[in-house]
C-alpha cells in the first residue's frame, strides 16, 4: 500500500498548479480521495464535532443499498427462470440468456446460483452503462469547472439501475443517466446544489420520452416479450388476478423495478441510514404515517368501480417502488427539506401524494418517482415556511 | 353538486395548473420569482384578479356575446364572439384598474404589498388564458368563479414553489452562460415534469 501512496505522491507535482496536466486535476484528487482520505485540515476557528464528511455519508448510503443490490441480482434472475419454468421456454431470447446458456446455468428458478448469475448479467450492463455516461459527464464537468468529482456520483449512479426494470435498452440507460447528471445537477453546479433527485430526474426523462420500455406489463420479467404485470398493475385492474401473496411482496419476489421490489432488503437498508444518522428517521416515519392514513382514508371511502380505493396499507408499504423511495429517494439530503419539523411536512406530502396516484390516476399505477419529485420542488418553501416561524418566535421571545 | 364543484376546483389547481400545465403567463412567471416575498404578492395579485374577471367576463360572454344570446332584444342570429378577444382584455383592465383604485382608497397596505404587480398582470396571458379557457369549455357562472378562483391558486402555488426554489439556488453555482433565466428555464421544465404527477387524474 506504501508503494501506492508514493505513486499518488509522485504524480502529485504534474496535477498541481502550472503542471502539465493541471486540466486533469479533479481526475487525479478523485483517484487519491477514493483510495485514501483527504490530506486537508481544517483552517480557522471551526470546530469539527464528527468526522462525518460527504464521502463517508455516501459510501454509509452504498453500504445500505448493498441488500437491496444483491437481492435484485437475485429477483432478476429468479424471475425470468420462474416465467420460463411457466411458459416450458427454454430461452430468454437475449443475449444474456446466451451467455448464461453458454455458461450452462440451466435456467432453474430454485437454483440460488443461477438466478444470481442471470440477474447479474441484466444488472452490470445497466450498471456499467450509467457508470460509464455519468462518469463521462461528472469528469468533464469537474474537468471545465474545477470542481472535485464527489463520491455523490457513486450514490447516483447505484440508485439508478435500481430504480429500472430489468428489460431497458442500454442506449436508453445512456440517455437517461447523461440527463440525470447533466440537467438534474451538473447545471445547477454539481453535487450538493441540485433541486430534484439525480437519479429519479433520469428515470422520469426516461418514463416520459420511452414509456414503452419502462411502464406497462412487458418489462418487468426479463425474458423477450413475456407480459406480466406488477402487482400494483394487477391490483388497478379488476380483470386481473393478483398472482403474489403479502409475504412474497414484503422479501420482493415479485416482477417490478430491479432493486425496489423488496421491502425487506430497503427495511435492512433503513436501519443502516438510521443507525448511522445519514438518512432522517423523520422523513421515513411521516411518509409511510401519510400513505398509511391516505389509504385509510380511501378504504373508508371505498369504490365499486375502482377496486384500488381497498387496498390496505400494508399492501401500498410493500409494492412497487414505496420502500425504495421512502428509504434511499425521499431521504437525499440535498433534495429534501433541511428543517426538522419541514421533514414532517414534506414526508407526509410524499406519502399523500404517492397513494393518491395510486388509487386516484388511472394514468399511472405507480406513483413513488413522481411523488418524491413533487416533494422535491416544495421542499424549499417547506422548509422557507419553517425557518421564518422559527424566527419570528426567536423574535418575539427576545423583545425586551 | 358540491363534489363537482370540488373536483373542478382540484383540477384547475393540480391537473390543469395554468403556469406548469399550459406554460401561460410565462413572462411574469419567470421575472416575478426571485424572492418568495414578491412571489407571494403576485401570487394573491393574480388570485384576486382571475377569481372577479372571469366571472364578469362569464356574464359578458353568457348574456352578451354568446349566439344567440341577445335574442330578448329580438337579435336572434347574432353572434359577438368574434369581438370576445378585445372585450375580455379590456374587461380586465378596466377591473385591475378598478380594483387598483379601491385598494389604493380603502386598504392601503394591501395597495402597497401588491405594488407593481396589479398593473402587470393586465397583460398576463394566465388571466386572459383562463378567459378563453372559460369560453371555450362553455362554463356557467358558478364554474367560472371555481374555476377562475382555482386557476389562480395554481399560478400561485406554482410561482412560490418556483421561488423557493430560486432562493435555495443562490447556493448553487450556475455556469456562467445559464445563470438568471437559462437555469430558470431548466427549472420550470423540471418542475413541469413533477407536476406530471396529476396529468390524468380523472375526478
Amino acid at each position: 500500500m506504501k508503494f501506492l501512496r508514493n505513486f499518488l505522491d509522485k504524480q502529485h507535482k504534474h496535477f498541481s498548479k502550472g503542471g502539465k496536466l493541471e486540466r486533469l486535476y479533479p481526475v487525479y484528487e478523485m483517484v487519491d480521495t477514493i483510495l485514501y482520505s483527504p490530506g486537508l485540515t481544517t483552517k480557522g476557528k471551526t470546530h469539527v464535532r464528527d468526522g462525518l464528511d460527504l464521502k463517508r455519508m455516501m459510501i454509509v448510503v452504498v453500504v445500505a443499498l448493498i441488500p437491496a443490490t444483491l437481492f435484485a441480482l437475485y429477483n432478476t434472475g429468479y424471475q425470468a427462470n420462474l416465467a420460463m419454468q411457466n411458459l416450458n421456454q427454454q430461452f430468454p431470447g437475449t443475449w444474456q440468456g446466451d451467455v448464461a446458456n453458454w455458461l450452462g446455468l440451466g435456467f432453474d428458478p430454485s437454483s440460488l446460483f443461477g438466478n444470481i448469475i442471470l440477474g447479474a448479467l441484466y444488472f452490470f450492463p445497466v450498471y456499467l452503462v450509467t457508470l460509464a455516461f455519468g462518469g463521462f459527464w461528472e469528469v468533464l464537468f469537474a474537468t471545465i469547472r474545477r470542481h472535485e468529482v464527489t463520491e455523490g456520483f457513486l450514490v447516483t449512479s447505484l440508485l439508478f439501475p435500481l430504480i429500472l426494470p430489468p428489460s431497458i435498452p442500454l442506449w436508453q440507460v445512456a440517455i437517461g443517466i447523461s440527463f440525470g447528471v447533466v440537467i438534474g445537477k451538473e447545471v445547477f453546479g454539481g453535487v450538493g446544489m441540485n433541486v430534484l433527485n439525480p437519479a429519479l430526474t433520469a428515470r422520469a426523462f426516461l418514463f416520459f420520452a420511452y414509456p414503452a420500455q419502462i411502464s406497462g406489463d412487458k418489462v418487468w420479467v426479463a425474458v423477450d416479450g413475456l407480459s406480466r404485470a406488477t402487482p400494483l398493475a394487477e391490483m388497478a385492474d379488476s380483470s386481473m388476478h393478483l398472482s403474489t401473496t403479502i409475504t412474497d411482496a414484503f422479501f420482493g419476489l415479485i416482477p417490478g423495478s430491479m432493486g425496489e421490489t423488496s421491502a425487506l432488503a430497503c427495511l435492512i437498508g433503513a436501519v443502516v441510514l438510521i443507525v448511522t444518522k445519514v438518512g432522517s428517521w423523520r422523513i421515513m416515519l411521516s411518509i409511510i404515517v401519510g400513505a398509511g392514513l391516505t389509504a385509510l382514508l380511501f378504504n373508508a371511502i371505498g369504490s365499486s368501480t375502482n377496486p384500488m380505493f381497498n387496498v390496505s396499507p400494508l399492501w401500498h408499504f410493500v409494492t412497487g417502488g414505496f420502500a425504495f423511495g421512502t428509504v434511499f429517494m425521499a431521504t437525499d439530503p440535498v433534495s429534501a427539506a433541511m428543517t426538522e419539523k419541514g421533514k414532517y411536512v414534506y414526508g407526509f406530502l410524499i406519502g399523500l401524494l404517492v397513494v393518491m396516484v395510486r388509487v386516484v390516476n388511472p394514468a399511472f399505477p405507480e406513483g413513488m418517482m413522481l411523488a418524491i419529485l413533487f416533494g422535491n420542488v416544495f421542499a424549499p418553501i417547506i422548509d422557507k415556511i419553517f425557518l421564518n416561524a422559527n424566527i419570528k418566535r426567536r423574535q418575539l421571545r427576545n423583545v425586551v | 353538486m358540491v363534489e363537482y364543484y370540488l373536483s373542478l376546483f382540484v383540477k384547475s389547481i393540480f391537473v390543469e395548473n395554468i403556469a406548469l400545465a399550459f406554460f401561460l403567463g410565462m413572462c411574469t412567471f419567470l421575472a416575478v420569482s426571485k424572492r418568495v416575498d414578491t412571489a407571494i404578492g403576485l401570487g394573491i395579485a393574480v388570485v384576486v384578479v382571475q377569481a372577479i374577471t372571469m366571472p364578469v367576463n362569464n356574464l359578458i360572454y353568457q348574456n352578451v356575446l354568446k349566439e344567440g344570446a341577445l335574442s330578448w332584444m329580438g337579435l336572434d342570429n347574432v353572434d359577438l364572439t368574434f369581438i370576445g378577444l378585445i372585450t375580455y382584455i379590456g374587461v380586465i383592465a378596466a377591473m385591475v384598474q378598478i380594483l387598483e383604485m379601491t385598494l389604493d382608497k380603502y386598504v392601503p397596505s394591501l395597495y402597497n404589498s401588491l405594488g407593481i404587480f396589479l398593473p402587470l398582470i393586465t397583460v398576463n396571458c394566465a388571466i386572459l388564458g383562463g378567459s378563453l379557457f372559460m369560453v371555450q369549455r362553455d362554463y356557467n357562472f358558478p364554474e367560472s368563479v371555481v374555476f377562475g378562483l382555482g386557476s389562480g391558486i395554481g399560478f400561485a402555488l406554482a410561482v412560490i414553489a418556483l421561488a423557493g426554489i430560486r432562493e435555495k439556488m443562490k447556493y448553487s453555482n450556475v455556469p456562467q452562460g445559464l445563470r438568471g433565466l437559462g437555469i430558470t428555464f431548466i427549472t420550470v421544465g423540471l418542475m413541469a415534469i413533477a407536476f406530471m404527477l396529476f396529468s390524468g387524474i380523472q375526478l
